[in-house]
Parts: C-alpha cells; structure tokens; sequence
C-alpha cells in the first residue's frame, strides 16, 4: 500500500484565517494510505520544505500531497522538494485549498472547511493512482524572434544579441522605433525622445547578430519553447535591397493624398514614403493601395528618378519560414479612439485633438516644424485645454483602469507649449494626478507652481464653438463652481489601449489575453514577463499601460529569460505525455487523426508473439499532453500521464462521496 | 453566499489553461461562489472522456460542469473544438438516460475571467438546485 504524507499550509492567514487547517490535517489523517499529516504555517518557505522533508525520512513516505495554494503557483517548488527528499518528483500532488476555497468561500468557515478537507482528499485519492515519471529533454534553437520594433523590442533585441544569440526583429510598419519615435519629449527628465531613441535604432540596424524585418508579420505559429516554426510574412516594399536611401523617389512622387499615420494624420505623405526623415532601415515602400502606378498603370515616376534603380513593382509578398528557441511579443499601445465621447465633439471640431497628435505638433520635425498652431486655421495658440482621463478611469466607457502616463504627459506637454510660447496659458481638468516614480511628482509640482498651469479638479461636460474659439465647460469640484474656460484648441489625453491586432497575435501564440486585449503574464508580480506559454515573454503597454523606464526595465527582463533558456544544452520538458498500449489499440486512427500536433504514428507492431498489428504510437519529443488523444479513444487504449484515466476516476470518485469518518485504518503520528 | 447546505454536490473539469486559471484569477480577486462545486484540473477539454462525466453522474454527482478556453484561444489550438463538438452529443444522450439538462453544463472561461467564473458557478448551482427542489 502507498504510504503517503499529506501537508497543510497555512498560508499566514490567507488559508488558515478561514478554513481550520488542524481539522483538514487530523481528517487526512483517517484516509487510507495516509501515513503522516502535518500542518504549517508556510509550506513553501524553506522550513517548512524542510518539514516535508524530513517527514518524507521519517515516516518512509513514497508519495505526498500539499495542501496549499494553486499548482500554477508552487507546483514546481514541491516538485523540487520531492527531488531533494529522493523521491519522484511526479508522485506529488497540490491541492488547491488557497484560490479554490479560503479565497472564495471565506464567508462561511465550516462549509470552506470541508470543502478544503474535500479537495485534500481528491488530490489523494489522485496521487494513489500516480505513477513515476522520469524527466525528459529537448533541443533549443538558440535563435530569439522579436515581435514589435518599438523601444521594448528594440532593448531586448539589443539585450539577446549582446549575449552572443541571434536574434530576427519583426516590425509591421516601414520603419522601427514604435510609438516613442512619435513623441517630442520625454518626462521627467525633458530628454528628447529622438535623441535618446535614435542611437539604438541604428544599433539594432549595425548589430550583426540582428537581422531587422520591417514592413514584416507574423502570420503562423507551430511549436513549442525551444522549437517555435514562425512564417513570417514579408509585405512587398516595391524597393530593393538597391536603395541607398536618397529620398529623392519621395521627393518627386506627385501623389500626396494619403495622410501621414506617423504624423497622426496632421499632414499628407507621398504614396512612395519613410514613416520619418531618421527612418532605420531607411528604405522607402510604396503604400499599393494609393499609388497612382498601382491603382491605374501609369506614373513610374519614381522608377525613373531612382539612380540606382532600386524600383521594384514586380515584388510580391513573400512567405518566409524560420526557427526560433524563444519568443519575445513586445507589440505596444494604440491611443484610446475617443469617439465614444460625443461631448467632446469628435469629428465635428477640428481644434479638439489627441495628445499624440499635439505631440507631433509640438517636434521640431513633426508636419509644423513645431509650431503649434490650430489645425483649422493654422493660427498660433494662446489658451489651450488639456483633459485628462479619456478613456481611462471611465466605468461608463469600459475602460476602468488608469493609463498611468497620461498624467505625466499632459504636465509636459503643458510645460513645452509654454517654452515654446511664454505668453500662453494651460489649463487642465483632471480627476486624481498620479505621479507616482522618480521625480515625476517633483516634475507634476514644476508645471503647476513655475510654469502657472492651472489645475481643475472635474470633468467636462460640453465643448463647443463660439466664433472662433472653443467653448469648455466643466466642473471644478474643489471650488464646487461650474467653471467655462474659453480656449483655442483642447488637447485630450487618449488613454492606452492594446494594439488592434494584439488578440489576433496572442491567438497565434495560444497567450491568453484580458477584456481589453492586454496580454496576461505567468504572474503578476513574480513572474510578469513571461507567459502561460513556456518561451514566450511579453514586454512593455502590450501587457498594461506603462511609462518609458518600466518597459526598458521588462525588455531587459525578457532578454535575460531568453538568454537563461538559450544557456543551457539542454532543456528540460514536462513528461505529462500520452502513451498506447498497443494490446488493446484497434488501430482505428481516430488519435492520429486528431492530434494537433501529429505526435501519434501508426505501426504495425508484433504486441504479443505472432500477433503483428497495426496500431498507434506517441511520438514522445512530439507530444505536448493536451489529451485529445486520450478524450477520443474508443478502446481506452491512450492514457495520459499525470491525468491518467484511473487518476482522474479516482477524483471523481472522491469529489461524490461525502466525507468519510472512517477509522484510521493505522495509527500515524 | 448561496451556499446550499443540502448536499448539493456539482463536480468542475476545468482546462489547465484557461478555466483553472480564471479560477485562481477568481480567489486573486475574492469574488465569492457557492462551495459546492470541487474542481477537477485537466489538462484541456479535448481530453474530456465522455466516461469521466457519466461516471461522476454514476457516483452521485447533482451536477457536472466543464470549462475551457474560449473557442480559437486552446493552448493547444483545438482541443477545445473537439469538446465542443461532444458535448450537445453527450447532453442529449445523458438526457435521454435520464439527466436532467439542468444538471449538465459547459462554459468557456478564460484565464482573466475571474469574475465571470463565479457567475458561471452560481448559475450552475442554481440550475441545480432548481432541478433537485422542482424537479
């Protein structure tokens, strides 16, 4: 008989406020096959590992099961812990009594008891059935793919390449350099964002460990860590490697009715383009669907100008097959499309623009040369109105969370409007200011009390036209006034919402993602760049809305995961497998059908002898343990490791039965 | 919360990926649901032997409840197909034996739906309990 140790953590109080973990210790006591049950405060800690060890010694114990948090979280901890102990680190089970039962039924102790003492008994119940596994390898392609050519991919790709790896940057627009290219500058330091930026998107380019693919997306994913199969879709950029970058195809293009998604559609652009002037690689593509060539045979006006004949309308876009150990997602932020807020009058009034749109008003490189001046007259501003919060913190819009750079971006862009013109003045609506990071609450108190931008504490109601100028009426809670603030132009400070396209990316990935389409980390503080999928990591807004220094901090991050996982020969894999007994295959191939990732091959096998068969074998280095084998076998003749048939059956049979109060079938402790 | 004191007994096959973590994700938040429910992880929906549900009828379940990821979102791209296309199956053939409808369900729940995941318990639960009282 199976001699097993069942031990409960308390967890602080997080378990043991609520559910009475002596009571779950002494009932686990009476199930048969238990040979020791110990309670402690913290299972995980290294004393309490040590409990478990020397219990393990102690009572002889050959498999346990922890009561304690969710397998997600210490799974891997108690599996260690079991090594150490000498035993198999597969004949450990958890029992989930922390996020499945103290957390969720704290407002009934009793019933939260039993149900801990019945989720204990399940698991072992489970772990009587579990066999001994042993570990299993695989290969790692030591090549990193990076997704997004933004300041976060652009610091990992750095970061891997450093190591001595290769690594392959994504990007889908022409030009790297993401949305930090767009800015003017950065807070609290002032910094220039180009100038900052500008140096590691040319390291990127003269890095030989990184190949860059811009204009580029990834459209397939197979695989798993250490054996992703990427196609990556190269766009026809219609300009071959032949391009010296002169520009002057740009120049001469004569149509110039597309608008500027750079400039956030403040200026046209030319059908033939680079997003911008410090473009990397600074190679021009032509935008198909507006070139008069493409859209009505005629033009090639740049082909002709073109001195070294790098025009190419015959490109086709082009599949592109690769293989990669690890996979950074780093795809950034969209602005909060504002047209949900009719009050602001949204497509009606031209001088209500975005704050990425001010942002380009305000570079010296952007569609005014810095001016800043009103989009319908192109007059110089005085009064300008910044509001804060639109699209974040708003219930009623489905977006509760904070953007948390808005506050910090609306402070500066109120100072730079009154470096560039003295005589202005800002004012600016906002709900809470939240400043919280180095200098930033110093740099909030420079804009209000040396730069005299007035704060209003409230929300605006209306905004509309009287003559010339913008009418905005709010509220001003502090004062408890309604307040009317006559101004040339109104700046809205767009929260950040995931790429639109970052659901589809994650479906590619299997990463799971929130209501917003923010992908989700492994965990949320102790593992918060890598994901549910072992070899993916995520950096930067496209997990939550973050400021420049914490998404070069993850970049970093990923980069040294990645780098972790390429330093090994060998990488260990989980041998939750499935495996045929090839005595009662029938050889129907309904498994090999449904395999998604064709780890099942028919044989014909010799199963006893005389007897050759045709019937169904797992690929072991092939099979993930999804089960869907498992699931579909009509002869019960797949079984899963780790999810075995008698395991989960077992489980089952637990789950339904009422709590025994059956005699310890020997004495324990 | 509504817990039913008696013996109402739902057994929940939650997906590794999605379902179990929505699960934790609903203890992270502390969104409370019936005690009822005793969970069972697995590692995917397409690994759901139709024998594992009828056993647990067969043993005395009131309720069963299977959960995965939302269609297209399966960690391993289409187990949760397979357990999509089984389960109206399976329904009619357990009613025709004789269960009740309202005891046999099926929910996508993804890893950030805590909250949802409770919703989806107290639904259960309800359904039920409405069988066991109302027959």
């Amino acid at each position: 008989m199976a001699r097993i140790g069942v031990f409960v953590c308390h967890c602080g109080t997080n378990i043991a406020g609520v559910v009475d973990v002596a009571r779950v210790a002494k009932y686990a006591e009476s199930l048969p096959g238990v040979r020791a049950s110990i309670d402690y405060k913290y299972m995980c800690s290294d004393p309490g590992q040590n409990t478990v060890i020397e219990a393990i010694k102690k009572y002889n114990l050959d498999r346990i099961v922890v009561s304690a948090c969710s397998p997600r979280m210490h799974e891997g901890t108690f599996r260690k812990t079991m090594e150490r102990a000498g035993l198999n680190p597969y004949l450990m089970e958890m029992a989930n009594i922390r996020e499945h039962v103290s957390w969720v039924h704290s407002d009934d102790k009793e019933l939260a008891t039993q149900k801990a003492m019945k989720v204990m008994e399940m698991a072992v119940a489970k772990v009587r059935r579990s066999e001994a596994l042993s570990k299993m390898y695989a290969s790692i392609e030591k090549r990193a793919l990076v997704i997004g050519g933004g300041i976060a991919g652009i610091q990992a790709a750095i970061d891997i390449a450093a190591a001595g790896y290769k690594v392959v940057l994504v990007e889908k627009e022409p030009s790297i350099g993401g949305r930090m290219a767009q800015l003017d500058k950065t807070f609290p330091t002032l910094d220039c964002s180009a100038c900052i930026l500008t140096p590691k998107m040319v390291a990127v380019a003269q890095d030989p460990n990184i190949t860059l693919m811009t204009y580029a997306e990834v459209v397939e994913v197979c695989g798993y860590v250490g054996q992703f199969d990427v196609k990556i879709k190269q766009k026809a950029k219609s300009v071959n490697s032949k391009c010296i970058g002169c520009g002057v195809c740009i120049t001469k293009c004569p149509n110039k009715k597309s608008l500027s998604e750079f400039n956030e559609k403040l200026a046209p652009r030319k059908a033939i383009y680079t997003p911008f002037p410090q473009a990397v690689p600074n190679v021009p593509v032509i935008d198909r669907e507006n070139c008069t060539f493409f859209k009505t045979g005629k033009c090639k006006i740049c082909e002709k100008v073109c001195p070294t004949g790098a025009i190419e309308y015959s490109q086709q876009d082009e599949i592109i097959k690769e293989k990669f150990g690890a996979v950074v997602v780093a795809t950034g932020f969209n602005i909060y499309d504002h047209s949900n807020y009719g009050e602001y009058g949204y497509g009606e009034i031209k001088d209500v623009i975005t704050s990425l749109q001010f942002e380009r008003l305000l570079n010296s490189s952007g569609p005014t040369d810095g001016h800043v001046v009103r989009p319908s007259d192109h007059k110089e501003v005085k009064n300008v109105v910044f509001i804060q919060c639109v699209g974040s913190r708003d219930e009623a819009k489905h977006r509760p969370y904070c953007s948390r750079v808005c506050c910090m971006y609306t402070a500066k862009q109120a100072m730079l409007l009154k470096d560039h013109y003295p005589e202005t003045q800002s004012y600016v609506f906002y709900i809470d200011i939240r400043s919280a990071g180095k200098n930033y609450e110093e740099f909030v108190q420079r804009a209000q009390n040396d730069y005299g931008v007035v704060y209003l504490r409230g929300r605006v109601s209306k905004i509309f036209e009287r003559g010339e100028k913008l009418i905005v009426k709010g509220a001003d809670t502090l004062s408890g006034a309604q307040v009317e603030v006559e101004a040339d132009m109104v700046v809205l400070a767009n929260g950040l919402e995931p790429r639109s396209h970052a659901k589809e990316l994650a479906q590619l990935f299997h990463m799971s993602y929130d209501q917003y389409g923010f992908y989700n980390e492994l965990h949320p503080k102790l593992a918060p760049v890598e994901t549910a999928i072992s070899g993916v990591y995520v950096a930067g807004c496209c997990i939550s809305p973050k400021d420049i220094p914490d998404t070069v901090a993850q970049a970093s991050a990923t980069a040294a995961k990645v780098c972790a996982l390429f330093a090994k020969e060998k990488m260990e894999v989980e041998p939750l497998i499935a495996a045929v007994n090839p005595l009662t295959c029938s050889g129907c191939e309904t498994c090999y059908n449904v395999c998604p990732y064709s780890a099942i091959e028919m044989e014909d096998k010799e199963v006893k002898r005389g007897d050759v068969r045709h019937v169904a074998k797992v690929i072991e280095s092939v099979c993930k343990g999804c089960g869907a084998c498992v699931g579909s076998c009509y002869c019960k003749a797949v079984d899963l490791k780790g999810f075995s048939d008698r395991q989960v059956m077992n489980q089952i049979e637990a789950a339904t039965q009422e709590l025994s109060t059956k005699d310890k079938l020997q004495s324990t402790i | 919360m509504a817990n039913d004191k008696k013996k109402l007994n739902v057994v929940g096959f939650l997906c590794n990926w999605c379902s179990y973590a929505g699960a934790d994700m609903t203890g992270l938040g502390r969104n409370l649901y019936p005690s009822n429910i005793k969970i069972i992880r697995i590692p995917c929906t397409g690994r759901m032997d139709p024998m594992m549900i009828i056993e647990a009828f067969h043993n005395g379940a009131d309720g069963v409840l299977v959960s995965g990821c939302h269609p297209g979102d399966c960690h391993y791209s289409e187990g949760n197909f397979y357990w999509r296309r089984r389960y109206p199956h399976l329904k009619s053939l357990l009613e025709h034996f004789g269960i009740d409808k309202r005891r046999f369900h099926a929910s996508w729940v993804s890893a950030s739906e805590g909250k949802k995941f409770a919703e989806v318990v107290k639904k259960v639960v309800a359904e039920v309990k409405d069988w066991q009282e109302n027959g």
